[in-house]
């Protein structure tokens, strides 16, 4: 079992939803959050892909914690994540070649986004099946809420839409840079000023509070 | 304590975690592979089957031909290489061909279907069926309305020898156009319009004449079918 303090299960979920958020804390897997959030659409499929590759992992890895012997776990876990991501690359053109088209490339390279590795290594691998799947689902959604935080905004301001919906009046000219890539740095850059400021001020109430304790 | 911690495992522990996990992990892939590929296949068929009526507006059914020899044959089924797709309205009457054409874009290969219509000898639709174009700009040859007007009735008359095309379809500034096989192209997208126009111009000067010169296989067909 690990040496890290215990916590309850609710909070295994929700640590990945805000307060280690994959993207805006720990800022892991920036390639497809850069790279597939230009619109609202592409950025809540790539994260549910990439929440159920990340379940299924850590499921399958913590499974398997004690019969993987350590020297073979890094191209174990390869293999359990690349198996899950072909699953879905499947699945995902069986329901749409539309979503497939526009994913392209970057389903693929879930294989390879960090997070996922990283959750198998440093979490799935020394805790038990339901603490895992508890783990994997929670910075799954949180990956999932970070890109459709980043493709929301990206899609309103760079095609004047959200969802393929037009929500500005007829004149409304899009900025155009926001779905090139730099307009992903600017976003992402933004949204991590917002989560600074929020941990910066929750850090000092608890300061605050501190010496009255 | 945990097992892996022990100092050395046998050499049979870690063969036995990879050949075990490998061959389950292939086993799953091999079954989704399966159990998905109906509807794959599915997907892709009706997905080519709408570019096919949106290339030919008039067209309310479709058969594939391959050519064979000098001429053309239908086929059912999956067909592999070059497939002519021939469009017929309601009384069986033969309406058009659609086509793929690829060439390469800004950048990657663009693949396109195209409509002919045999009546009006122009190009009578066009949709980008594969391309990775820059989203934002180069993209626009897929949805821009004003782009995809040009392809509702291009010129592509034959010359008078009926080897080649009257005129080259040229891709020319946005607004510029005048003649009506003249693309007008996008502003912010110039490499991928005049890649449209090239990619056309191959494909069409190669395939229209002899398509013309073997008009009966298409027409032939046709009546068999009820």
């Amino acid at each position: 079992m690990s040496s890290e303090v215990m916590t309850s299960p609710t909070d295994e979920f929700l640590k990945g939803l805000w307060r280690e958020n994959p993207v805006f804390v720990q800022v892991l897997g920036m390639c497809p959050v850069l790279a597939v959030t230009n619109s609202a659409i592409n950025a809540l499929a790539m994260g549910l892909a990439s929440t159920f590759v990340l379940v299924m992992a850590n499921a399958a890895v913590s499974t398997l914690r004690n019969f993987i012997p350590k020297q073979v776990r890094i191209a174990s876990y390869i293999l359990i994540i690349a198996t899950f991501v072909t699953i879905v690359e499947y699945v995902i053109q069986a329901m749409s070649l539309e979503l497939h088209k526009a994913l392209g490339a970057f389903i693929s390279l879930i294989v390879v986004n960090c997070l996922i590795l990283g959750r198998a290594e440093a979490f799935a691998s020394k805790n038990t099946v339901p603490r895992a799947v508890l783990d994997g689902l929670g910075m799954g959604l949180g990956f999932t809420l970070a890109l459709f935080c980043l493709g929301s905004v990206r899609e309103i301001l760079g095609s004047g839409a959200l969802f393929g919906f037009s929500i500005f009046p007829e004149g409304y000219q899009p900025w155009v840079i926001m779905i090139l890539p730099s307009g992903g740095f600017f976003t992402l850059g933004a949204w991590l000023l917002i989560f600074n400021a929020f941990a910066k001020r929750r850090a000092a109430r608890l300061a605050r509070q501190e010496p009255a304790l | 304590m945990d097992v892996r911690a022990q100092p050395q495992p046998s050499a049979f522990a870690m063969y036995r975690a990879l050949v075990g996990i490998g061959v389950v992990c292939g086993l799953l892939i091999v079954a989704v592979y399966e159990g998905t590929k109906p509807m794959i296949d599915a997907n892709k068929a009706q997905a080519l089957e709408r570019a096919i009526f949106r290339v030919l507006p008039k067209a309310k059914a479709s058969r594939t031909f391959v050519p064979s020899g000098d001429g053309f044959v239908s086929t059912k089924g999956p067909a592999q290489g070059e497939r002519i797709y021939a469009g017929y309205d309601e009384s069986g009457a033969l309406i058009g061909l659609a086509l793929e054409a690829a060439g390469m874009g800004y950048a990657d290969t663009i693949h396109v279907l195209y409509g002919y219509d045999f009546e009006a000898q122009t190009i009578a639709g066009l949709v980008v069926l594969q391309s990775k174009e820059t989203p934002g700009l180069g993209d626009k040859i897929e949805k821009d309305p004003a782009f995809l007007k040009n392809f509702e009735a291009l010129n592509v008359q034959l010359d008078g020898q009926e080897q080649g095309l009257a005129h080259e379809i040229v891709a020319v500034k946005s607004g510029a156009k005048t003649k009506d096989y003249e693309v007008d192209g996008i502003t912010g997208a110039t490499i991928s319009s005049k890649a449209i126009a090239a990619l056309l111009q191959a494909s069409a000067s190669r395939w229209v004449p002899r398509l013309r010169a073997r008009r009966l296989d298409f027409e032939a067909q046709a009546e068999v079918q009820p």
